[in-house]
């Protein structure tokens, strides 16, 4: 423990190419935009999808199938072929391909959250809309997204924690972000060094996962029920 | 003038890098085998690690229920770690080898298999159970003719879950050097031949897998079977 702490300490870590800041930002900058490409296709789709209620075993299963993807192999594939192993300006090496598998990962949750939040609001609620004289647009933007925005909050945490995770993966692959700091442990045999760059990303990740908890709490048009 | 023969003698798909390449299949046969079983080892051997943990740890949630949102708690943070991170945190008490991966993985399978099995017990209905101890079951009788099968839907579909994310898991596994098939898509990320191969085998263990779990459901459970369309025709 003493050596991670020394890890921590030593200046040579929190400089240049592959300190600390430098790769943090990377790792923040893939993971909110892999988030954001992923939003942009998701969303509207499932949505669609929920409003209507139609296509759920998609809708459901794709989180199975996501998780059955190996992103090891995904992230090798995309940099030998489609989208190379080249600089991408602030995302680093291998930058296009670690952007795309982290985005097709972000997909899942947040497709089969929406959708669920969706299909779950109370059947009875939305009727009662439509028969007030709502259009759909209405129904779904004013009756439908309000009372599954905690839910699809709750779908958007896990897309973006388990990206922020995922992103360790590109440097296996030769590819950017905070993962490099793990990876060179383990070439290097220094332990100290593996875990520290294993804590900087739990660290990061549970600070996510509270302030998404804060926003999912943000979002619930439920009034607090108080005893 | 230099006679031109280097060209006839080295130039194969290996050499010219294709994706597609007999000879890489032909002359690696033996390593590509190798790594199908220790993949599948790996695989195996955590689920069933994790399964051995999960089973008391899910029936010691049920029988007290201050300590269901402690384990559920505690096994879903588990599951927030990255694989890669979970395997670093290990090394330290576990060491830089299999005992590592096998652990990590195992404690995936474990969170996947906790919830199915409360969620497969908690799907039991409540009038079933009553009518069970009103013939006359006691305890352990009703857990296993009765809850255990009409679990078994929720809990296999959680096993599939978890077999099939071990089997992607297992790749990252090459970081300790024991991953199976992530072995030899890592070894060379340039060597096409080798990371196709490495990739579709790594999809089609997961699939066949898959498919198993499916079967061996269906033998576990023929009553769903045959009450499935029964139920569609009371729908209709």
């Amino acid at each position: 423990m003493n050596g991670v702490l020394d890890w921590f300490r030593d200046s040579e870590h929190w400089h240049g190419d592959y300190g600390v800041p430098v790769l943090l930002g990377q790792h923040f900058l893939l993971t909110v935009t892999a988030v954001l490409i992923a939003s942009a296709v998701g969303f509207p789709v499932a949505l669609w999808l929920g409003h209507r209620h139609r296509g759920g075993l998609l809708a459901i299963n794709l989180t199975n199938i996501g998780r059955a993807v190996p992103i090891v192999a995904m992230l090798s594939l995309f940099s030998l072929s489609v989208f190379g192993s080249g600089y991408l300006g602030p995302y680093g090496r291998s930058g296009l391909a670690t952007l795309v598998t982290l985005a097709l990962f972000a997909l899942p949750p947040i497709v089969t959250s929406t959708y669920t939040a969706l299909v779950e609001v109370d059947a009875d609620v939305v009727e009662a809309a439509r028969g007030m004289g709502m259009s759909e647009v209405a129904v779904l933007r004013r009756v439908e997204l309000p009372l599954a925005a905690p839910l699809i909050v709750s779908g958007l945490r896990l897309a973006v924690v388990q990206v922020w995770a995922t992103a360790t993966i590109a440097a296996l692959v030769a590819g950017p972000g905070l993962g490099n700091i793990i990876t060179r442990g383990y070439a290097n045999n220094q332990t100290a060094e593996v875990v520290a760059g294993s804590l900087i990303v739990a660290l990061v990740a549970l600070l996510m996962e509270i302030g998404f908890v804060g926003l999912q709490r943000i979002v619930d048009p439920r009034p607090v029920t108080s005893h | 003038m230099v006679p031109q023969i280097a060209p006839t003698f080295l130039d194969n798909c290996l050499t010219r890098n294709e994706w597609i390449c007999g000879r890489y299949y032909s002359t690696r046969s033996e390593e590509l085998r190798a790594a199908v079983i220790q993949h599948l080892g790996i695989v195996l051997a955590s689920v069933a690690l994790g399964l051995l943990v999960a089973v008391p740890l899910a029936l010691l949630a049920r029988r007290y229920r201050r300590l269901e949102g402690i384990i559920v708690g505690t096994t879903t943070a588990i599951y927030t770690i990255p694989s890669l991170a979970l395997f670093s945190l290990l090394v330290p008490f576990t060491g830089l080898g299999p005992r590592t991966v096998l652990i990590g993985l195992g404690l995936y399978s474990l969170t996947i298999l906790v919830r199915a099995i409360l969620d497969g017990l908690a799907s039991v209905p409540a009038d079933v159970r009553e009518s069970a101890l009103g013939v006359g079951y006691g305890a352990r009788t009703l857990l296993w003719r009765v809850e255990i099968p009409l679990a078994l839907p929720a809990f296999m579909s959680g096993l599939r879950v978890a077999t099939v994310s071990a089997v992607a898991l297992t790749t990252v596994g090459s970081i300790l050097d024991y991953g199976g098939l992530g072995d030899l898509i890592l070894e060379d990320a340039t060597f096409k031949a080798q990371v196709l191969a490495g990739s579709v085998l790594c999809v089609a263990l997961a699939v066949t897998l898959d498919v198993v779990l499916v079967l061996v459901q269906r033998l576990l459970t023929p009553w769903a079977r045959s009450a499935a369309p029964r139920r569609k025709a009371v729908a209709a």
